[in-house]
């Protein structure tokens, strides 16, 4: 192995490691992110994902390059009416897992700048916000899945 | 709105009216439907729009087929791909029988739907679908006529469709006999359609 490679090799580890001691101190952990692949000039999807927090948490904000505006959204379905509404934040109990999937919760991304590829990961900074108003920020890397895709297959399990 | 206690009395005159009419030669009655059995009423009775394949179409173009007919709009994260997916996914589960069944999706936001859109967004979940789509005023003669409720909410920076959920499905002679809602799995859909398949 050359010098440089090396080098890198390193950076990468020891970058790694720092990200992941960064992340077992985090409070909230973010698990299996999707969003939605979309066709071109569709020009607004979904995100998807499990929030846990080990203390009382909410997610407050979402922001992401991909789109121009983020909003957290809920879909209520009533009498067999689909609803989405704007929530504006999205409380996380301590130790719950709460489910961004469809039926319920998601983060939608609204006036995409470009389409959304299957196969690509759309970069999202997740804001959340401790009760006595402490915010702390995580960035992901959602993986996008095809457009016709179901509900997440229940074989998936992330391993921390 | 139909209640579940109307629903269940309105089943129940359903069955009432087929038990009399037992032995005739009329159309076969369904039974032990997941769906909610629509048949004999007036709703969605045909409709008036333009396809993404260009054309205009009307209910009588799918005869010999079971139509599925799903309101939505492309800009809806989960219901409106859940339910394609679902049905194509029932699609499968019809196995050589999939090709007797047409999926027609109807836009309740044509400003946002082009049909380039349209077109793309419900070939992607199979490309036998199609999408229909009308001006504002056709899309609303066209759900009031199913008694489909929609509306456009303001959300946050853009707006949201509020559209009903209902999958309905017509036999092969054109004449509504389903309606299947969002929280049944393909598989159920699958057994009221297989039973729709083998009428008349």
């Amino acid at each position: 192995m050359s010098a440089i490679s090396k080098l890198s090799t390193w950076t990468l580890t020891t970058a790694s490691m720092l990200l992941a001691v960064a992340s077992a101190h985090a409070q909230v952990t973010v698990d299996e992110p999707w969003v939605r692949a979309t066709v071109a000039q569709q020009q607004a999807t979904g995100a998807f994902m499990r929030l846990s927090s080990k203390a009382d948490s909410a997610l407050v904000q979402a922001d992401s390059p991909a789109a121009q505006h983020v909003e957290i959204h809920e879909m209520i379905m009533e009498n067999d009416v689909m609803k989405m509404r704007q929530i504006p934040r999205l409380a996380l109990p301590a130790g719950q897992t709460v489910e961004l999937k469809p039926g319920g919760y998601h983060i939608m991304l609204i006036d995409l700048k470009t389409q959304v590829h299957e196969g690509n990961h759309v970069p999202m900074t997740l804001t959340f916000e401790s009760p006595d108003g402490k915010r702390e920020t995580v960035n992901i890397e959602a993986p996008v899945r095809p457009l016709a895709s179901g509900a997440p297959s229940g074989g998936h399990h992330h391993k921390h | 709105m139909i209640s579940s206690i109307q629903r269940r009395g309105f089943l129940a005159a359903l069955i009432a009216a087929g038990l009399s009419l037992y032995g005739c030669s009329r159309t076969e009655e369904l039974k032990n439907i997941n769906g909610i059995d629509m048949s004999g009423t007036e709703i969605g009775q045909d409709f008036l729009l333009t396809g993404t394949d260009g054309r205009q179409h009307r209910l009588a173009d799918f005869k010999d087929k079971a139509v599925l007919v799903f309101f939505g709009f492309t800009q809806c994260p989960d219901v409106c791909p859940t339910a394609l997916f679902r049905a194509a996914e029932v699609k499968k589960l019809l196995g050589p029988d999939g090709d007797q069944l047409q999926v027609l999706f109807i836009t309740v936001d044509p400003e946002r739907d082009t049909p380039e859109v349209l077109k793309a967004y419900v070939s992607a979940f199979d490309p036998s679908f199609m999408g229909l789509y009308g001006d504002l005023d056709q899309t609303a003669k066209t759900a009031k006529n199913f008694k489909a409720y929609y509306a456009k909410v303001p959300t946050g920076a853009s707006y949201t469709m509020d559209h009903s959920a209902i999958t309905y499905v017509y036999d092969r002679a054109g004449r509504l006999r389903l309606g299947l809602r969002h929280t049944q799995t393909a598989e159920e859909y699958a057994a009221d359609i297989r039973q729709i398949l083998a009428l008349d």
